[in-house]
């Protein structure tokens, strides 16, 4: 019997004990109450986010496959389908930012071909603490480090992703990772195990007793109490091993040789095997000793719940089995049978040879548990608490301050070069030129842009990515920062004239056990939920991350989103951001003098507190049909969404792209210092040649869109009359040396 | 023109369906050849994709010597039929000994994917026959392992036989003289870190790439 201490080490409540213990009827095995303390954990049964991820939207018609399995599938029409995931590898990161980053790409990786897609690109939203701190720094580079050694390697390329800096991440990175892969609708495969006697193969990497316990609960417990067979709990990432894997595996379904496939991951073998029994009500029994191992004299548990990377389990029928082999040894992926499909719905692993219920073979079963349970984990509906100063730092506007400081007149050129120094700000190509984001010869528009747009191969149309997340907003009110992230990642997408189609998110929040932090989760869940549907988005998979704390600070909540659009007619790329000369200026939307969470209040100015933009939802959906139908026309000569930093950045942005400058006047119903700086939400800037300026005007007035013409490019200077004159050169030079000189690295 | 492309793939490669499809757009065929294959078949040229042949084990391009197929590319280049190595392609044949020098370490110390501006140095190779020298191309580099670098007395041979191809106008990793891409001898075999492929469509920016891969496949 398991003793407290052990049960509790790994992480399982009392009534989570006897939960399990009632399941049996008796108790469990140290085997069987591994599999249980991982499989029940909140990293894999969401049961504390469970009650309120109902709340979101997920259906739409085109929607294949939706939040629960490896990845959301969506049908883009061609017989063509694309599947999501997005997932993060925070904790892993921050403690071995390398490894912790690569093998967060390896594992999402393997949940986009588990079902038949063949993975084409990825996303990194990355956040870290300030640059000022040498950690950090050490952070940075390992995690980018990672990301860029994992992904070349593996041949799918990072096409986008975010980089934020803000001291609550100081000790606790955030490393998302959004992958997107794409497939003949005829090649969908699910993690099944269908067909009695049907055989479970396991593909790939040797089993260690690296990452044993990996993201999950057993990494601190006493199953081994020799410290000699203590290893770190991340695990090690292969690359090669992953991209041999994907061949194999991509072609074992092309020839129509597995019937389901599943990706080991949280509570490796055990879990993938379990699961794909319960997906259809089979059982499955396993022989451990028949798992290929890295190392001697790896006992059952190692073996079952090791979470090793790059492994995969097939179910493959008796007959087709030489093939299997055959095949995966032409890739050099060790294949071997492991176990096979029962009909008693139960779990149970051999050590030794078995055929079934022979009792001299059932003396030799380890572990016995119905297949079904391992997902019947608690649900909890844990309590919330606004937080007590909440109405407080509402109230605590910015904009008096701020705009005593900066009246009317005053030359704000200097308060823009600060805000392009800000390293969130600040050019990020540092990064994503160390990311092969060119591979499959897809990438239309690649990091950098608003949105990143691919195009599908043998057909006219494109796909539009973004990958957002507003944290400081949600801080502020969760429920509308939440709903300004999906509104700028679907304005981004719009931005190149894609319908948004589908949205999945990452959730990384603090300590669930806070009510403050679940009364964030619930009111974000709220918010992204009333946007999507305002916007017609279903969300078709996310990722949920608690625990983001350090030292009993829980970090701003930080709920990350990815939409994906699809672009009908994508001849030539979108316009761009550029600046060319002796074209209009027109932004589109409206100026509130917004600061609450705001760059130049927070960064530049270290004022914190205050309501986040309003996110009126008609306005956004009003804003975004505007500007697809502008973008589709292609009578606009440049698009460029306004966020972090307001219009300053976002036309500092647009003049150092073109390097040719403007000649603009400021808006005269909002103090200069808020049509500059101000982050209200739904504005977009566009350039229109003077004999498209009537027709783009009398659009946005049939669109209920505010448009103002602002004035015209050229030139060599930035100048908004009696605002600011910066020469375009060194709003360029102060831009793009904002993250090289953060990261004290030569440029 | 070479109608029949054979493109080597190795456990690891990953450009190999990006050479297929800028070559098929030229109007030629190119044929998938595994590398445990001995033969090339019948085919008229060769290419050896960029990606990371056997994982870039022991060293870039260092395993891949010893895969079968790669006596067959041996026989094919001594035969004078045109070979073309693209970024670990030419690390490969750097590693074979078609090649002269080796492939180290970008200066910088840091993956690079980036365009780069490229100036033809020479046009006596298979890759550069139709076009001038110095003609100014726009080319995507990505690559860890493209700081080209060989010995004095192998510059200077290949300075005399006019086997510098292409050369960075920006060098991005260091290479010695500013080196993109070398031939061999008779300048039927030729290796270059930047990507032609990737230049091959306007809507991808650029289409220089072409112009290197029409060379390749023109009548020898």
């Amino acid at each position: 019997m398991i003793d407290k201490a052990t049960y509790q080490a790994l992480g399982l409540t009392d009534d989570e004990y006897e939960a399990i213990v009632e399941l049996l009827g008796r108790h469990p095995n140290e085997l069987e109450v591994a599999m249980y303390s991982v499989m029940w954990s909140e990293h894999c049964s969401y049961k504390s986010s469970k009650v309120h991820l109902r709340r979101l939207p997920t259906t739409a018609p085109w929607v294949l496959v939706g939040p629960g399995e490896g990845a959301g599938v969506i049908d883009i029409g061609d017989d063509l389908a694309i599947a999501v995931r997005i997932e993060s590898h925070n904790h892993p990161s921050a403690i071995e930012p390398y490894q912790g980053a690569a093998t967060g790409v390896g594992g999402i990786i393997r949940d986009i071909f588990s079902m038949g897609a063949r993975p084409i690109a990825l996303m990194d939203p990355l956040r870290f603490g300030s640059l000022d701190d040498a950690r950090t720094r050490y952070l940075v580079e390992g995690v980018v480090a990672g990301i860029s050694g994992y992904g070349n390697s593996v041949g799918v390329p990072t096409v986008g992703g975010e980089l934020v800096f803000d001291d609550c991440y100081r000790e606790n990175p955030l490393v998302n990772v959004f992958c997107l892969g794409i497939l003949p609708k005829s090649r969908l495969v699910f993690a099944r195990a269908e067909g009695v006697g049907n055989l479970a193969v396991l593909l790939g990497s040797a089993t260690g007793r690296d990452g044993i316990g990996g993201a999950s609960v057993l990494a601190s417990a006493g199953f081994d109490d020799s410290s000699a067979t203590k290893r770190p709990s991340v695990q090690v990432g292969d690359p090669f091993e992953e991209k041999r894997l994907i061949e194999a595996c991509l072609e074992l379904l092309d020839e129509g040789l597995a019937l389901g496939v599943q990706d080991l991951g949280a509570a490796g073998l055990s879990c993938a095997a379990a699961e794909t029994a319960a997906a259809t009500g089979a059982g499955m029994d396993v022989d451990f000793t028949q798992v290929p191992q890295r190392e001697p004299n790896m006992n059952p548990i190692e073996i079952m719940t090791s979470e090793s990377q790059e492994r995969m389990l097939a179910i493959v029928t008796p007959e087709n089995l030489d093939r299997v082999l055959a095949l995966c040894a032409r890739w050099e992926v060790r294949a071997n049978v492991v176990g096979h499909v029962t009909d008693t719905g139960r779990f149970r692993i051999f050590s030794g040879s078995f055929t079934g219920n022979d009792p001299a073979d059932m003396s030799r079963c380890v572990a016995d548990i119905p297949c079904a349970s391992l997902g019947q984990g608690p649900v909890y509906e844990r309590p919330q608490a606004r937080p007590l100063d909440h109405a407080e730092v509402l109230l605590a506007d910015p904009a008096p301050e701020l705009l005593a400081m900066f009246p009317d007149g005053t030359d704000l050129s200097g308060e823009l070069l600060r805000l392009l120094s800000t390293p969130t700000i600040g050019d990020s190509s540092w990064v994503w030129r160390q990311y092969d984001h060119q591979l499959f010869l897809n990438t239309v528009v690649g990091p950098g842009g608003d949105a990143t747009v691919l195009r599908l191969p043998d057909t006219e149309r494109g796909l539009a990515l973004s990958v957002d997340g507003k944290a400081r907003f949600c801080r502020l009110d969760p429920n509308t920062g939440a709903r300004l992230g999906v509104l700028e990642a679907a304005r981004n997408v719009a931005c190149s004239g894609a319908e948004p189609r589908a949205l999945v998110n990452c959730l990384n929040f603090g300590n669930p056990e806070h009510p403050e932090v679940m009364w964030q989760f619930s009111q974000a869940v709220d918010g992204m939920s009333e946007a999507c549907s305002a916007l017609g988005i279903p969300v078709i998979g996310g990722n949920v991350s608690f625990y983001n704390e350090s030292r009993g600070a829980d970090i701003d909540p930080t709920p990350v989103v990815g939409v994906i659009g699809v672009i009908d007619s994508l001849a030539a790329p979108p316009p761009g951001m550029a600046f060319s000369p002796g074209e209009h200026v027109v932004t589109l939307g409206t100026t509130l003098g917004e600061f609450g969470g705001s760059e130049w209040a927070y960064v530049v100015h270290g004022i914190d507190g205050g309501s986040p933009p309003v996110a009126d939802l008609d306005a956004a959906r009003y804003l975004h049909g505007l500007i697809r139908d502008l973008v589709s026309r292609r009578v606009v000569s440049a698009v460029h969404d306004v966020s972090d930093g307001g219009y300053g950045v976002a036309l500092a942005e647009m003049a150092i792209a073109g390097g040719v400058g403007a000649s603009l006047i400021p808006e005269d119903d909002q103090s200069h210092a808020a049509w500059c700086f101000s982050e209200s939400a739904s504005r977009i800037v566009v350039t229109v040649p003077p004999e498209k300026l009537s027709e783009v005007l009398t659009a946005a007035a049939d669109a209920k869109v505010a448009a103002r013409d602002c004035g015209t490019t050229g030139g060599t200077r930035l100048i908004v009359n009696g605002v600011f004159d910066v020469a375009v050169s060194d709003l360029a030079t102060t831009w793009r040396s904002a993250v090289p000189l953060a990261l004290g690295v030569n440029e | 023109m070479a109608r029949r492309v054979a493109v080597v793939v190795f456990p690891g490669t990953n450009c190999e369906l990006d050479v297929a499809r800028a070559i098929s757009s030229l109007g030629a065929h190119t044929e998938s050849v595994f590398h445990l294959e001995d033969s090339l078949g019948s085919a008229e040229a060769v290419i050896i994709p960029g990606g990371f042949a056997h994982g870039d084990y022991l060293r870039t391009g260092a395993l891949a010597q010893f895969s079968p197929i790669m006596e067959s590319v041996s026989a094919f280049a001594a035969a004078g039929g045109p070979v073309l190595g693209i970024c670990n392609g030419f690390q490969i044949l750097t590693e074979t000994g078609l090649l002269p020098g080796a492939l180290q370490k970008n200066a910088g110390l840091k993956f690079l994917c980036a365009s780069v501006g490229l100036s033809v140095a020479s046009n006596r190779s298979v890759l550069t026959r139709t076009t001038t020298v110095g003609d100014q191309l726009q080319i995507p580099i990505n690559h860890f392992e493209g700081n080209y670098i060989c010995d004095r007395e192998t510059l200077a041979q290949m300075k005399a036989n006019d086997q510098i191809v292409l050369r960075y106008t920006d060098n991005p990793n260091g290479s010695l003289d500013d080196i993109a891409g070398v031939s061999n001898e008779a300048g039927n075999v030729v290796g270059l870190m930047p990507h032609p492929e990737r230049a091959s469509a306007e809507i991808l920016g650029s289409v220089d790439g072409l112009v290197l891969l029409e060379s390749f496949l023109a009548p020898l």
